[in-house]
């Protein structure tokens, strides 16, 4: 059978219908923020982004943008009703001090120790770009990791420990790629779900960490 | 009778020093008091430190000041490498200070609430805790992060009173709040007036205390 690898959309839509009602979700750059467009609005799933917004709505219309509102991508969003703002130091205080019950990042690699590596991709990168990565990482209750399962080479993402520099340790949950969803467990990555047409087989050979079919040992 | 009102911008800009540090409100395009920034470029302050979210794109407010050198050390949490602050840091003509974004915001609500250092986490598993003070708390790895105050903050407002009472447009409000807080000397620009006792107490964002100058500059 055909393995049929998921796109951005997909991957994003795999990791939506995951997230349950009245979790509060701040959703990182790139694929991650593509997940608010597969939680349809009756669903109440309330969106925090860091620049100080509390329940973030879809796109405005073209002929409807409030130019004082945007998200941490810095795109147009409208406010859904009930949701609030608050300044920089107390958004954060949201991330860091726990509140936020789900976290979903993109990242360069990620470990089956729990390590996230998504901020530069070498130590002597002259120019960093730390953004809030590191504060929704440490903070949030879960964080799960949206990304392609390999690099555009084919190089592994998934490993047994990361190579880039770490954005933090052991926090990451779950891993959501084109072709599976992987949970960290104590013991490594076990596979929930599979692409149609991938096999364990196939999916170990994209993978440089063990992957696992059982929760426990 | 209380008027932090500033008529021209001269004197909103006036005695900032060189040398100061300068903090900069804004997120994206949204909150930045664009008009103080070319205001700060006519005043002439040279060796500035600038705290800001980030280094800027090309074509933005900040790109200026950077492009006249006047600017000594960027504090910031992250720098495009396509950008003129990230041009100037690869040729070594810039000082550039990554902080982690919460932690920036954290290290100026504590300069502005008299909180002299704190731990946190944030980065302390990262290469940005290389050679810097960690202890572990409650079974985590935590930084030692120092307060970030500003010699000068330069705020965008949406309303103003004459006591400097503050209040934001949505996601404008951002870094403004804390910034004020965090400096010697708050300079507010506000797209609107109102009369003392317009602005609600409930509506009040940033109390009036925390800023010295309003100037007016309409949208």
């Amino acid at each position: 059978m055909e393995v049929s690898p998921l796109d951005r959309n997909g991957m994003a839509a795999w990791c939506a219908r995951d997230i349950p009602e009245g979790w509060l979700v701040n959703l990182g750059i790139g694929i991650p923020t593509l997940v608010a467009d597969f939680v349809p609005p009756e669903h109440e799933v309330i969106f925090h982004a860091e620049n100080g917004v509390i329940g973030v709505g879809p796109a405005p219309a073209p002929d409807a943008v409030n130019p004082f509102l945007i998200n941490a991508s810095t795109t147009h969003v409208t406010l859904r009703t009930g949701g609030s703002y608050m300044h920089h130091a107390d958004s954060f205080a949201i991330a860091r001090g726990g509140h936020l019950d789900l976290c979903v990042l993109g990242a360069f690699e990620v470990a089956e120790n729990g390590d996230i590596a998504n901020w530069a991709r070498s130590a002597d990168e002259p120019v960093k770009q730390v953004g809030g990565a590191m504060d929704l990482a440490i903070g949030a209750q879960r964080l799960w990791v949206v990304m392609e399962h390999t690099t555009k080479e084919g190089e592994a993402r998934i490993r047994q420990r990361c190579t880039y520099p770490l954005t933090a340790k052991g926090v990451v949950k779950r891993v959501y790629t084109n072709l599976a969803v992987l949970d960290v467990a104590p013991h490594g990555f076990v596979v929930r779900d599979m692409v149609r047409g991938m096999t364990l087989e196939a999916l170990q050979a994209r993978t440089e960490a063990k992957l696992h079919t059982e929760f426990s040992r | 009778m209380i008027d932090k009102f500033v008529h021209c911008m001269a004197d909103a800009m006036a005695d900032i020093a060189d040398g100061s540090t300068v903090l900069l409100g804004g997120f994206g395009d949204v909150g930045i008091p664009t008009a103080l920034l070319d205001g700060l470029i006519e005043q002439g302050a040279r060796d500035l430190t600038i705290v800001v979210v980030a280094g800027g794109r090309d074509g933005s407010a900040i790109e200026r000041l950077l492009s006249l050198g006047r600017v000594r050390k960027l504090i910031c949490s992250f720098v495009r490498p396509a950008s003129l602050a990230g041009r100037l840091l690869q040729r070594g003509d810039l000082e550039v200070e990554v902080v982690p974004q919460g932690t920036m915001a954290e290290r100026m609500r504590a300069a502005g609430a008299g909180i002299t250092g704190f731990y946190t986490p944030t980065g302390a598993d990262t290469l940005l805790a290389e050679g810097r003070e960690t202890r572990e708390i409650g079974g985590k790895l935590c930084l030692l992060e120092y307060p970030l105050p500003g010699d000068v903050a330069l705020i965008e407002a949406w309303s103003a009173d004459r006591w400097g009472n503050l209040t934001y447009r949505d996601s404008a409000r951002n870094f403004n709040p804390v910034m004020a807080m965090a400096a010697q000397l708050s300079i507010a620009m506000t797209r609107n007036v109102v009369p003392l006792g317009e602005l609600t107490p409930e509506t009040i964002v940033t109390p009036g205390i925390f800023v010295d100058r309003v100037l007016h500059v309409p949208l």
